[in-house]
């Protein structure tokens, strides 16, 4: 064992960066104890408590230098450590290399801290439906309009939120809203239109985005497509952000038109949004496809008429296969959009009276799914983004000789994924190599502004022998027509 | 109502900007349409805890409750208006003794704590010898109450007797009062668990000599405003918890005129009373610290508010207290602090966290006003970036900035002030506290310095505790 002590008149440093060299310099190989310090009181004792030995005259201005080595005299441990203690006091007052002097920004961590961050006018929530609340809450609190895209919030949180919203002003999109458009912006699913006079109320996402092609493809715009989420319609939630999103846009001065889109509604909600869209200056168009009403695409065409403005054709993509379903063969209607799911299920019984529960040795066995139904997504993607499970529906489909017709919906727009056609038309192409009477129509739902391009997906999916068209009723009635032997 | 272009906020007029938090594809077809992001990095808080997030947040008149509590606590200006012992201020009876954190009883007190009310009893002649103090608390001869019970806050164990003299604070804003001891310097000293012959003689002298000295300068004085003196210190690299140095010197360059003229203080004691004042850069920690129970307590009773107002460690257990949950405490087990040490000692000489210097955090100071005190920040661990980090961490977890205390670096924003409980569950941001750390052993005294956190678990259980009221 060898003491060092050194008193170094004038030199100070801070007591924290001493402490760190301290330490430094005491977890050295060959160093048994060492302390540097400013010549103060404190100090002094404490160093002497180590067993030093502090020359008189070390006061509070001076560096006192305490260093014990394990190694005899001239071992070199010293001369080491003395070297090393310069280094360190030498590195402790050099800025650190790379980050900035602030560092990297904090990010934010709930929405309220976002929220205090940006000037913005709505937060888009997809966390778990469950933690959903907090986050609404806070935008709420921050004054921001909420569209909740998460599934699987409690029917009582979304009551509260809905409420607590209407006493700030605001509006809840959803919860369970997949489409939104504010002022051109797409939130969550939502098709590349021209901006334009018709706004849309939505409590269906694919539904309004059907409607928003069409109009899009009638050369019509537009404005806002404010969601409201599956269950706002519901007698429970009775329509709270549709009757909000009704009169936001009835004050808006660039909506001419309104268009309310939903699955079927609750009778005595459907009885009360009637009865406030009376109210509103704006002419209001239902489309809500169920029996007796209008389906979507001739909501659009009824829309296109109160604007004066011409129903056009609307666009398809004939295939150069003209396949012949045997008698008897069923339909598989296997789809992304719930709404779009319905809307086929609906045609196929309103319009030509199939009992589709019935199971009987003569009965064709007509299937619609929907993808998207919880069933489907619980803990994975939406089909929009992931098509995995539905691929494999098609390829079963297709290996079952008593499937005559596939009857599919492609949804493009933001929030989708980049390139349905990539995996669905080689799928489509198997389907068919070995099925000369398999038909297979597809409803693109899709403007040629997406960033997925509608018409390179018709191209790609006509190519590889689907029927495709641009309205989803359409090609719910060329599949009906097929697998009845009645080709248009 | 009539102005149409503010409904549903501007939503349909304004520009389209959005705050999104969870899945990455939603903000990124934002961005691919040039519409600007503020994007959320957003965590799952602690599974059970959603039910009685909604509870609180649901509540309608939560969010007020919030805003009305920190608005007291930030709008609140304590003055120092006298010095005078704990014995007439507090009532405080002979064999009554206040320690630092939630409540404690003898036996399950640390080394410091211990050791301090050994000396306690010393101080107050209530044992001849350290042996005897020991047997007379162990067989509970001494009524052990907490100081945040009487309006007090004392550092490390932050033990009060009878006999020693307190900083006398008043709220003028609401009107309250706090109390902190005097501060007995560093190293061997009784609020680190030392209890020596030179700890009680300094603490005799502090008694008999200092405090009075001290009143005679404060009376004469008049109120002096602590919050635009701790404002003045934060931007000369004070954080008012570790690091103390300027609002010390702030503070004697107050008092020194009216010390100097007061007429029964003779001279040598005011010369005295200023050498040891002006040798201690924890001098002010302790009127800071009153200041901040000020604060604090200003914000305490409001139904619904999740606003921490009381964050404090006995040594064994930390505790916190929330301004709607009245004086309950919810508490865990107190944490070794991460820092660095003094000498030959180590983490293993370290005891868990105490003290109610974390009053100064709950009032957006200490480690929430890191960034503030850049000299100190090597306690962290890092660099300045580190300190700025810490600071603006901090912003996630708490309602507000605060108006006077304003960071230069962070130009001039206002320090994080006023822990919310929700936003600390949501985040799993729990408040970075800087602190002294005791030695383990009774009369150990001071080993080192560093950064604390709370034990998670305090927070869920006032968040339960609040839900079930809510």
């Amino acid at each position: 064992m060898r003491d060092w002590v050194e008193v170094r008149r004038g030199a100070y440093h801070d007591s924290v960066t001493l402490m760190r060299v301290s330490r430094s310099l005491s977890e050295r190989p060959g160093v048994a104890g060492a302390m540097v310090a400013m010549g103060t009181e404190l100090n002094r004792e404490i160093v002497e408590g180590m067993g030093f030995e502090v020359p008189a005259g070390a006061g509070p201005d001076d560096l006192v230098v305490a260093i014990r080595v394990a190694g005899a005299a001239g071992g070199g441990e010293l001369d080491a450590a003395r070297e090393a203690l310069d280094g360190l006091l030498r590195d402790a007052s050099r800025p650190p290399a790379g980050a900035g002097l602030l560092g990297a920004a904090v990010p934010a961590r709930t929405t309220g801290s976002a929220a205090a961050r940006a000037d913005a006018t709505v937060a888009l929530l997809s966390v778990p439906g469950p933690h959903v609340f907090p986050e609404a809450m806070d935008a709420l609190d921050a004054g921001l309009n909420v569209m909740i895209f998460s599934d699987n919030v409690p029917l009582g949180q979304e009551i509260a939120l809905k409420e607590a919203a209407a006493r700030r002003g605001l509006i809840v999109m959803g919860p369970d809203c997949g489409t939104a458009v504010i002022g051109g912006a797409g939130l969550g699913f939502a098709n590349a239109v021209r901006p334009g006079p018709v706004g849309i109320v939505a409590a269906s996402g694919t539904g309004a985005q059907q409607l928003m092609c069409l109009l899009d493809a009638a050369g019509v715009g537009v404005g806002h497509v404010l969601g409201v989420g599956g269950r706002d319609l519901s007698p429970e939630v009775s329509g709270r952000s549709a009757l909000s999103a009704l009169a936001a846009l009835d004050a808006d001065p660039g909506t001419e038109l309104i268009v309310l889109v939903s699955k079927p509604p609750a009778p005595q909600v459907a009885d009360l949004i009637r009865e406030a869209a009376r109210r509103l200056d704006t002419p209001v168009v239902f489309a809500l496809p169920m029996p007796g009403e209008d389906d979507i695409t001739q909501a659009a065409e009824k829309a296109l008429r109160a604007l004066g403005r011409p129903v056009p054709r609307w666009p398809r993509w004939a295939a150069e296969r003209r396949p012949e379903p045997g008698s008897g063969q069923a339909l598989r209607g296997l789809f992304a959009g719930g709404t779009l799911r319905d809307e086929a299920e609906m045609i196929a019984r309103g319009a030509l009276g199939w009992d589709l529960e019935a199971r009987g040795a003569e009965a064709p066995g007509h299937r619609f799914t929907d993808f998207g139904d919880d069933a489907y997504t619980r803990g994975r993607a939406h089909p929009m983004i992931d098509p995995t499970l539905r691929l494999e529906a098609v390829r079963e489909a297709a290996s079952d000789p008593g499937v005559g017709v596939l009857l599919l919906d492609v949804v493009l727009g933001y929030g989708a994924e980049p390139d349905p056609a990539a995996s669905l038309a080689p799928a489509i192409a198997e389907a068919v190599k070995d099925r000369p009477d398999l038909a297979v129509a597809v409803s693109l739902c899709g403007t040629p502004a997406d960033p997925q391009g509608r018409d390179r997906q018709a191209a790609a999916l006509c190519g590889a022998g689907a029927d495709v068209f641009a309205s989803n009723a359409e090609a719910t009635r060329h599949a009906l027509a097929t697998v009845e032997g009645t080709p248009e | 109502m009539n102005d149409q272009r503010h409904r549903l906020g501007g939503l349909l007029t304004r520009e389209t900007r959005v705050v999104a938090a969870g899945v990455e594809v939603l903000a990124g077809a934002l961005a691919e349409q040039a519409v600007p992001v503020e994007a959320v990095d957003w965590r799952p808080p602690p599974a059970g805890t959603e039910q009685a997030l909604a509870a609180v947040l649901g509540d309608p008149g939560h969010a007020d409750a919030n805003a009305r509590a920190v608005r007291r606590m930030v709008t609140a200006r304590p003055h120092l208006v006298d010095v005078r012992p704990a014995r007439e201020v507090l009532g405080l009876d002979a064999g009554t003794f206040l320690h630092a954190g939630p409540p404690l009883e003898w036996e399950r007190a640390s080394g410091p704590m211990r050791g301090a009310l050994m000396g306690a009893m010393l101080l107050e002649g209530l044992a001849a010898t350290p042996e005897e103090a020991e047997r007379e608390l162990a067989r509970g001869a001494a009524a052990l109450e907490p100081c945040h019970h009487h309006a007090t806050v004392g550092p490390m164990a932050g033990v009060v007797s009878p006999s020693m003299w307190m900083w006398v604070v008043e709220d003028a804003e609401h009107g309250g009062r706090s109390y902190c001891s005097l501060n007995e310097g560093l190293g061997k000293v009784l609020r680190y668990g030392a209890y020596g012959p030179e700890v009680i003689e300094r603490l005799r002298w502090m008694g008999e000599f200092l405090g009075p000295a001290l009143r005679a300068a404060v009376r004469r004085h008049g109120p002096l405003d602590l919050m635009a003196l701790i404002a003045q210190a934060v931007q000369m690299g004070d954080e008012l918890h570790n690091r103390n140095r300027a609002a010390t010197s702030l503070l004697l360059r107050e008092l020194a005129p009216d010390l100097a003229a007061a007429e029964d203080v003779p001279r040598d004691l005011a010369a005295e009373a200023l050498r040891f004042a002006a040798g201690n850069e924890h001098f002010f920690l302790n009127p800071g610290m009153a200041a901040a129970k000020a604060c604090a307590d200003a914000a305490r009773g409001v139904p619904g508010s999740s606003l921490v107002v009381a964050m404090a460690r006995n040594g064994t257990e930390f505790g916190i207290q929330v301004s709607g949950t009245g004086d309950r405490w919810f508490t865990g087990p107190a944490g070794v602090p991460d820092g660095l040490y003094l000498g030959g000692y180590g983490p293993d000489d370290a005891n868990p966290d105490i003290g109610d210097s974390a009053i100064t955090e709950t009032a957006g100071m200490g480690g929430f006003a890191l960034a503030a005190a850049p000299a100190i920040v090597r306690f962290v661990g890092g660099e300045v970036p580190d300190a700025v980090a810490a600071t603006q961490r901090m912003y996630e977890i708490t309602l507000t900035e605060h108006p006077a205390l304003q960071i230069p670096l962070l130009s001039f924003r206002g320090t994080p002030a006023g822990i919310d409980v929700t936003r600390v569950v949501r985040t799993g941001i729990l408040p970075v506290i800087d602190t002294g750390i005791a030695g383990r052993e009774a009369g150990t005294g001071q080993v080192g310095a560093g950064l604390v956190e709370p034990p998670p678990g305090v927070f869920t259980d006032a968040l339960h505790a609040l839900a079930e009221i809510a």
